[in-house]
């Protein structure tokens, strides 16, 4: 029995009650395994301007490169305690910050493995669908034979790139158009 | 080892990102065209928030204070399927809307019509064995929102789908059958005319209470899985 897909709609500016009581920008318990990092992500409009009412969401491999999800079979070791997700609205700056463990390398579907990288979704007001791009290590030795990097246009791969910031920090700005437009996904 | 991944959408199905009626969308809308990414372990596993824990009640709007909000009762309930009909059991559902009068629990909404000390609009349901979810909750107000004169919203209640993969990631809303301010909605016409109609619950006599609440059915549909090849 074939089923139309439900539309996508806004998150509209209002949505904090809900969906960020599950708000889980801490996603590293104490005894997981791995690097551990923050992300800062800031979000911009297509004018360059902060976006102080957007909303975040990051799914990530553990530092061993499994994903917390059975579809994931490969014999590699779960961490308890470490799911992948995170959530976080940005704030006044437009930053959402996230605390986790720097993800491991995942396959690709046709061979080789992908660069450490992070899965991102971005809502807010103004948007009607979620958009999807992910983050990447500048400087991460596998970048250079990462199929996604790879397949983006010289000119546009920074923008996939965070910036190292201090100790363990990672800041990436995420630009919604304009000059700086983030690469965004079809997946 | 096949790995399974998800259909892509049909054009005409979700709305264009830039759709100008809707005013915040031209400063906010990407316009280079998304780049199509073969789907991989990132895309094809996601969250599936097992681990969270869910209150009893959370599903209840109606119960989350100290006493009963103001409003018409209305029973909101459902089916998380995908494209073939196959149900998404334990699919976390979540739901967010304004009170009565239209107004929303929250510090940005300056909408002068009254807050209801008694409804916060905030709801969770884990879906169960056959993708069947129900709320009880209040039937939302329209209110007005300024992106043109005498902008109105229709009543409409949002909703965060997460399905089972990245890839199927939905955040929605479902308007109130033939409500007339549909017609003036530039959010619900974003999306094209033959599917936006989906957002549209039916009302659903066999599922009111009597002399309690009515109620809406309102099925939700996510990305069904391509074909798995042949070993």
């Amino acid at each position: 029995m074939s089923q139309g897909l439900t539309p996508s709609q806004t998150i509209g500016p209002f949505y904090w009650g809900t969906i960020v009581k599950a708000y889980r920008a801490d996603l590293a318990p104490p005894g997981v395994t791995g690097e551990r990092i923050e992300v800062v992500l800031i979000l911009h409009d297509g004018n360059s301007a902060i976006v102080p009412d957007g909303l975040f969401e990051i799914w990530q491999a553990n530092s061993h490169g499994r994903y917390n999800h059975p579809d994931d079979r490969r014999n590699l070791p779960l961490d308890v305690g470490f799911d992948g997700f995170g959530r976080a609205s940005t704030d006044t700056k437009g930053s959402a910050h996230f605390s986790t463990v720097k993800p491991g390398r995942v396959p690709w579907p046709e061979g080789g493995m992908q660069a450490p990288h992070i899965n991102i979704s971005v809502f807010a007001r103004g948007l009607l669908n979620r958009l999807a791009t992910r983050v990447y290590f500048d400087g991460d030795p596998a970048n250079g034979e990462d199929p996604v990097l790879k397949s983006i246009d010289q000119a546009r791969r920074a923008t996939l790139l965070a910036k190292r910031d201090g100790q363990g920090v990672w800041r990436l700005p995420i630009h919604l158009g304009g000059a700086q437009e983030t690469v965004f996904f079809d997946c | 080892m096949t790995q399974d991944t998800y259909r892509r959408p049909a054009a005409g199905q979700h709305p264009l990102n830039l759709s100008p009626e809707y005013k915040s969308t031209p400063g906010r809308s990407p316009r280079q065209p998304a780049v199509v990414l073969p789907q991989s372990l990132s895309e094809i596993t996601g969250p599936l928030l097992t681990t969270e824990r869910l209150d009893a009640l959370e599903n209840d709007l109606t119960k989350q204070r100290s006493g009963e909000p103001l409003g018409e009762r209305i029973v909101v309930h459902g089916r998380v399927l995908d494209e073939d009909g196959k149900p998404i059991p334990q699919a976390m559902v979540e739901i967010w809307q304004c009170n009565a009068a239209g107004r929303y629990h929250h510090p940005g909404d300056q909408h002068d019509a009254p807050l209801d000390p008694n409804f916060y609009g905030g709801g969770r349901y884990r879906a169960d064995e056959n993708g069947r979810y129900e709320f009880i909750t209040i039937k939302p107000g329209a209110y007005p929102w300024k992106n043109h004169h005498n902008a109105w919203r229709p009543a409409h209640i949002h909703f965060s789908l997460f399905g089972p993969a990245f890839a199927t990631r939905l955040i929605t809303q479902m308007y109130f059958p033939d409500d007339p301010l549909l017609a003036y909605d530039p959010i619900y016409n974003s999306v094209p005319a033959g599917t936006r109609r989906r957002l549209q619950a039916s009302f659903d006599m066999e599922t009111t209470r009597p002399e309690w609440a009515l109620a809406y059915k309102f099925d939700i549909v996510l990305r069904g899985r391509n074909a798995t090849p042949m070993e």
